[in-house]
Order: C-alpha cells, then sequence, then structure tokens
C-alpha cells in the first residue's frame, strides 16, 4: 500500500486534519479495511461459487442503486428530519451492500473486475465502480429516478417491503455471510418499512394534494412491482442449494403488509400492468441486467471519479 | 510452561484493559466495551492481539475508526502485533449496551435504549409512532414527542422535550 494517509489516527476532532497530512490522497470509496476481515468465507458444500456470487451481487446492487438515489435527497428533502432520515436509510443500505458485494467477491474472484496492477482499489469498490450498466442485477425498482418526496415514499415502501421479507428468510441461509448480514439487515429494514409506512398513511390521510401526489407516485412505480417477484435462473439455483430465497415464495407475505398499509391509507392497489422486460413481458429485466436507461446516468455519476483515478488517489 | 500459561494470562489482561479503554468515535462518553461492539480480546502464542468488533449498523462509518484506535492503543500497551477481526454474527443489539454505558449516555444528554425488541414470526409493521417510556435527559420529563426514528447517526431517534422544549437524542432499540 502506498504512503497514503488520510487522518492522524488519532485526530477525530478536525473534519478538515485529512487535507493537511500530504497531498495524496483516496479519491473515492471505502478506504483499504476489509469489512469481512477474519470473517470465514468459506462457500458452503455443494454451492456453486459463481451463483452465491451473482447472488449476492443481485441484493447487493438493489441496496447500492436505492442508496444512491436516496442520497440524491441530501440536503433537498422537505424539512431536516426527512432529510436525515433519508440519509440514514441510504447509509445503511450502502452498509448491506458493501458487505454483500464483498462477499460476492469472496465467493468468486471472476466476477470482480481487474484493474491496472498495484491499484489498491478494494474488491467491493472495483464492482461498485468498474462495471457497466448491463452489469448491475438490480430489479428496475431501484433505478428510477427520483420524482417528489411522495413518489420516495412509495419506493422506500415497497422497496422494504419486499427486502424485509427476503432479508428475514435469508437470515436462515446456510452461507454463514449471507445469514448475518441479512440478519443485521432485518433491523435497519424494520426502521425504513416503518418510516415509509408512516408517511404513506400521513400523506393518504393528509391533503388532497398530499393525496393526489401520493397516488401519482405509486401509479408511476407499479409497474416495477411484479418484477421483484419474478425468480431469475439465480435466484432458483441459490434458493434450490440453501443459499439464497427464491423471491415468488415471499409475495403472499409482502402482499398482505402492502394490504395493511393501503386498508389504513384508504388506497385501492392500482391496476396497472408491469413494466415489460426488453424483449416484452416475460423478457430480460433488471435481474438478467436489462435496464432502463436512467441507470447508465445514475452509474455515469457514480462512478466517475473512479473510473478517471483507478489507482484509487489523487 | 505453566510460566508461560502465565504470562499469556497476563498479557491477556492488558490486552483487554487496552482494548477495552478504547471510545467510540462518535459517542465518545462510550467505550467500545461499554458500547457492546468489542465482542473479543485474544492473545496467540506468539503474543499477537487480536481484537474482535462488530458493527452497530451495517453502514457505521465509524468501524475503520474504531479499529485504528484499537490498534493504537493495543499498540502503545505493547502489543506490536495487534490487527482487528469483524464479526457478524450474532448482530449488535442495544441490549449490549452495559449499565455504566447506559449511566455515561444519559450523563452525556442522551437518552439510553429501552429493551429491544423481541418476536416471534414476521417482522410487525408499526404505522403509529413507536411507544417508549423515554424521558428527558434534561429536565426528566416524560412528556416527550418523537421528531424522528432517524438522527445525527444511525443508532439515534430525534426527540423533542415539551416540558423544557429542548430537543435531544434516543438510542433506539435494535
Amino acid at each position: 500500500m502506498p504512503d497514503v494517509r488520510t487522518h492522524e489516527p488519532d485526530d477525530h476532532d478536525s473534519a478538515y486534519s485529512g487535507l493537511l497530512v500530504n497531498d495524496a490522497h483516496w479519491a473515492f470509496g471505502t478506504d483499504f479495511e476489509d469489512p469481512l476481515a477474519g470473517v470465514d468465507t468459506t462457500v458452503p458444500d455443494g454451492v456453486d461459487p459463481a451463483t452465491l456470487a451473482t447472488y449476492c451481487l443481485m441484493l447487493g446492487d438493489d441496496a447500492l442503486v436505492l442508496s444512491q438515489r436516496l442520497g440524491e435527497w441530501c440536503s433537498n428533502a422537505p424539512d431536516l428530519e426527512e432529510d436525515i432520515a433519508l440519509s440514514n436509510i441510504a447509509l445503511d443500505l450502502l452498509g448491506q451492500a458493501r458487505l454483500l458485494l464483498a462477499r460476492a467477491a469472496a465467493a468468486d474472484a471472476a466476477q470482480v473486475p481487474a484493474l491496472p496492477d498495484g491499484s489498491p482499489v478494494p474488491d467491493e469498490d472495483r464492482l461498485a465502480y468498474f462495471r457497466d450498466a448491463q452489469q448491475f442485477r438490480n430489479v428496475r425498482l431501484a433505478e428510477v429516478p427520483n420524482g417528489d418526496f411522495a413518489q420516495t415514499v412509495v419506493r422506500i415502501l415497497l422497496f422494504s417491503t419486499w427486502r424485509l421479507a427476503l432479508l428475514d428468510r435469508l437470515s436462515q441461509s446456510r452461507d454463514a455471510v449471507l445469514a448475518a448480514v441479512a440478519a443485521k439487515g432485518v433491523k435497519e429494514l424494520t426502521y425504513h418499512r416503518d418510516f415509509a409506512g408512516r408517511w404513506f398513511l400521513t400523506l393518504a390521510r393528509g391533503t388532497e394534494e398530499s393525496r393526489r401526489r401520493l397516488l401519482a407516485g405509486l401509479d408511476e412505480l407499479w409497474p416495477y412491482w411484479s418484477e421483484l417477484f419474478e425468480p431469475h435462473d439465480v435466484e432458483r439455483a441459490a434458493a434450490l442449494s440453501g443459499v439464497g430465497v427464491d423471491p415468488a415464495g415471499v409475495a403472499a407475505d409482502v402482499e398482505a403488509v402492502l394490504d395493511q398499509v393501503f386498508a389504513a391509507s384508504g388506497v385501492d392497489r392500482p391496476a396497472l400492468p408491469p413494466l415489460a422486460g426488453s424483449q416484452g413481458q416475460t423478457g430480460h429485466k433488471g435481474r438478467d441486467g436489462d435496464h432502463t436507461e436512467a441507470l447508465a446516468e445514475l452509474l455515469a455519476e457514480l462512478q466517475v471519479v473512479a473510473r478517471a483515478h483507478p489507482r484509487g488517489q489523487w | 510452561m505453566v510460566t508461560a500459561a502465565l504470562r499469556r494470562g497476563t498479557a491477556l489482561e492488558r490486552a483487554r484493559d487496552a482494548a477495552s479503554a478504547v471510545v467510540d468515535p462518535e459517542l465518545p462518553m462510550l467505550t467500545l466495551a461499554d458500547l457492546g461492539v468489542l465482542r473479543d480480546v485474544a492473545v496467540g502464542e506468539d503474543g499477537a492481539v487480536v481484537a474482535a468488533i462488530t458493527p452497530t449498523y451495517s453502514g457505521c462509518p465509524a468501524m475503520a475508526a474504531m479499529r485504528d484506535d484499537l490498534v493504537r492503543e493495543l499498540r502503545a500497551a505493547g502489543f506490536a502485533d495487534a490487527r482487528v477481526r469483524v464479526v457478524l454474527e450474532p448482530a449488535w443489539t442495544t441490549d449490549w449496551i452495559t449499565p455504566a454505558g447506559r449511566a455515561a449516555l444519559a450523563a452525556a444528554g442522551i437518552s439510553p435504549p429501552g429493551p429491544a425488541p423481541r418476536r416471534s414470526g414476521p417482522v410487525p409493521l408499526r404505522l403509529t409512532p413507536t411507544r417508549r417510556a423515554v424521558r428527558c435527559p434534561r429536565c426528566g420529563s416524560d412528556d416527550v414527542v418523537v421528531g424522528s426514528e432517524f438522527g445525527s447517526t444511525a443508532c439515534k431517534a430525534l426527540y423533542r422535550c415539551q416540558a423544557c422544549l429542548e430537543p435531544f437524542e434516543h438510542v433506539k432499540e435494535i
């Protein structure tokens, strides 16, 4: 590792101390500490490492992409409390993404993009910053551009209700790392879902304008909903080998929670068809790497600094 | 052999003492031991120390600072080879904050957490504000309202006291 230091290790008092040490700084990313340091990342018996890694990328990319969208709210939310809440949710998801991408890399190094020799950029950052849109496996709900606050509330409600159910089951995974990441994520997502559910109710029962905006957000995002429950072959294989969860299997539980929110809010389920994939209704979708054009734009902003500095410093 | 084992026992005590004294970078009134994130300290036969920590939240940005501080304090205590490993399971819970840690939080004006929620079966959806037995750390009133379940760090909620009108933070139960 080159002699780059970001700050004196015992100096937590000055936010600017890192700027004063020397001229070489980490350009981006998570520093060079392994988030799985000392964790046993042996792939369980009978599990295909590539399947496990791709499955982790799917769940990690969901979190990474939505984290980026929620991060766009920072300093733009309707009030300070909501600004902080959205940033907190984004940070939780970013943490989940980091662990999941690191677990993917540890399972199958072949999926980690190569960088110039000597680049100290860690595996999870390589996966976040050096893959193109078609290599991302997130569901398309995560990448839809932000609208107003009501649309964001709808998105967090849909996403966290689904992900909470997935991770709750995944906490029983045969892969101990995935199980641990999932168990921790459940605690975080519980707060996310409550936040979104309460705001959904508040906006639905608020003013005519707040209700109108909420329903518009729901109509905009509803076409992305059914995709969340369509299992990809990798998810099926991961579920069969006991490390993953088939998303079709959580649909009933998730819909029940959503109905609870809709009933309390006096909102009907939208009667809107699902958004087709790239080759029709049964064609490729987010899990296959086929995305809306919004993802490429999101990644351009997310990745531009890293791509310009593949050795990780400037 | 007996003396070697004894020596290692003393070394373990010294290592534990050094690691236990490290404070949380975001809640500096609490040691990592009081916060419950320091899960283990071990000394190998070669004298190397490995301290184990667990994140409070998945995205806790303080993990790197905790690791740096632990390594520095262990080195200062005479352990040239000091390492930090991550433990992910079981997940951290606020129930691990020690009584001393809770007292330190309260003394610093931060409301300590109540018991972490326990459940069997699916996670219940809560559409009404979370009810907690929280008192204002400044004036002691229980006439408080939650402003947001999310605060200045991942582990805290924002409250407001209706009696003395001061805002304060509450370490939320997980």
